[in-house]
């Protein structure tokens, strides 16, 4: 992933240990879209890429940080969110980002359908955590 | 000079001076709550609690967390319960307490013993602050709690909308507490309203992601395996082309893009399912 400057010095973070801080997350993330003007298609998009990928961090990951910041290139704007937790990290990201395959109970769509909400998508993981990081444009 | 010296020294110019104490405790007070308690009902909490306090100092000394200060402690925490509930912060039910050192502090403070017992008295009256945030912190937590239960009933009705037809509008997130409500409300109203079809409206959820859209499937495969027709109105623009990108499947559970197309739909089945049992009985 390219490394794009911050447009705003501010970097807004939410701490997820439980279900409600996920909506908490999530909200944070829809008002920033709002504000950079993303369209409401994109908008929906973006905040239920971070939903799964909040409620991942939370159920797989035991809980993290969620950092989320407006970004730009060229002309465009978009928001760059990252997933970040202290979590037992993914053994397979490729199995994982398998539509259908899951490790517990859910559809097993949540990787695998952040990553087609969303422009950018990329996933770093080890023994000592796993980071997500994502960003959407605005068009 | 004791420990023993200073609690005397306390205890007389506690009750030497309890009236002046008194008033401009309740003042200083009254300042800080700016008149939204009343002056008799501030003076009055305030004097139980100064005689509680003298009493537990001439018993047993300074220690707060001993057992002859149990009445000062249920006496603050009722206080910090009642502040709590009423609006008042956190900051101006602590401040209660310490304003009595600010009362006492022009009396003690003059002299080197006068100095050090202030000093004790003072850290007492923290713990106990201390403890009026405590108290005041778990019963804001008792009353989110109780408002969260009562928004969990309040936000998942179930109305009739037509003889034997039920609407479901859900409005917010939809988390597994929520549907296990919903769940068990249409399936009651479904036998209750003896109906046939059920709409579950979701164009006041915001995001419909995986588990949303798990908890969707389950309430409608739960309404179908008790003879029920279910569809799922209010699929936004939006929503739609999220849930496409997702790759969720809704399999062969009708959708509709609005509530009122979802009830002619329903309607019209009803209609049908009527004329067939006219027809069986000819």
């Amino acid at each position: 992933m390219n490394d794009y400057g911050a447009v705003s010095a501010s970097v807004e973070t939410v701490p997820v240990a439980n279900s409600s801080d996920v909506v908490t997350a999530r909200q944070m993330v829809r008002t920033l879209a709002q504000r950079t003007g993303l369209s409401l298609v994109h908008q929906t998009k973006l905040v239920t890429a971070a939903s799964e990928l909040g409620r991942n961090m939370l159920i797989h990951g035991g809980g993290g940080v969620v950092r989320a910041t407006t970004v730009a290139d060229g002309g465009r704007s978009g928001i760059f969110v990252e997933f970040q937790d202290q979590g037992p990290g993914i053994p397979d990201i490729e199995l994982a980002l398998t539509d259908g395959w899951t490790s517990g109970n859910g559809m097993g769509l949540g990787l695998s359908g952040a990553k087609r909400l969303v422009d950018e998508f990329e996933i770093e993981s080890g023994s000592g955590g796993t980071t997500v990081r994502i960003v959407k444009w605005g068009r | 000079m004791t420990t023993e010296g200073n609690t005397q020294l306390l205890v007389e110019t506690l009750v030497a001076q309890r009236d002046d104490f008194l008033a401009q405790w309740t003042s200083t007070v009254g300042e800080d709550l700016q008149g939204r308690l009343s002056k008799a009902e501030l003076g009055h909490e305030l004097s139980e609690l100064y005689e509680a306090i003298l009493g537990a100092l001439t018993a047993s000394g300074l220690d707060g967390r001993g057992e002859h200060f149990a009445e000062t402690r249920s006496l603050l925490i009722e206080l910090s319960r009642n502040r709590a509930r009423r609006g008042f912060t956190s900051t101006e039910t602590a401040r209660s307490v310490f304003a009595l050192k600010e009362v006492l502090e022009p009396s003690l403070a003059g002299d080197e013993q006068g100095a050090q017992a202030y000093l004790q008295f003072a850290r007492l009256l923290d713990d106990l602050g201390l403890l009026t945030t405590e108290a005041y912190i778990r019963t804001r937590e008792e009353i989110i709690s109780s408002q969260a239960e009562q928004l969990l009933e309040l936000a998942t009705p179930v109305v009739k909308l037509w003889d034997g037809v039920v609407g479901v509008p859900l409005v917010g997130t939809l988390d597994s507490a929520r549907t296990q409500v919903v769940m068990e409300k249409l399936l009651q109203t479904l036998v209750d309203t003896n109906s046939t079809h059920a709409i579950i409206d979701i164009t006041g959820v915001p995001t419909v992601d995986t588990q949303v859209a798990q908890h969707l499937l389950k309430t409608v495969v739960a309404a179908r395996m008790m003879g029920a027709q279910c569809t799922i109105s209010g699929i936004r623009p939006q929503i739609a082309q999220t849930i496409v990108a997702l790759g969720i499947e809704f399999g062969d559970i009708p959708t509709n893009a609005s509530l009122s197309d979802a009830l002619r739909q329903a309607l019209k089945e009803v209609a049908l399912d009527a004329d067939d049992d006219v027809r069986g009985l000819l």
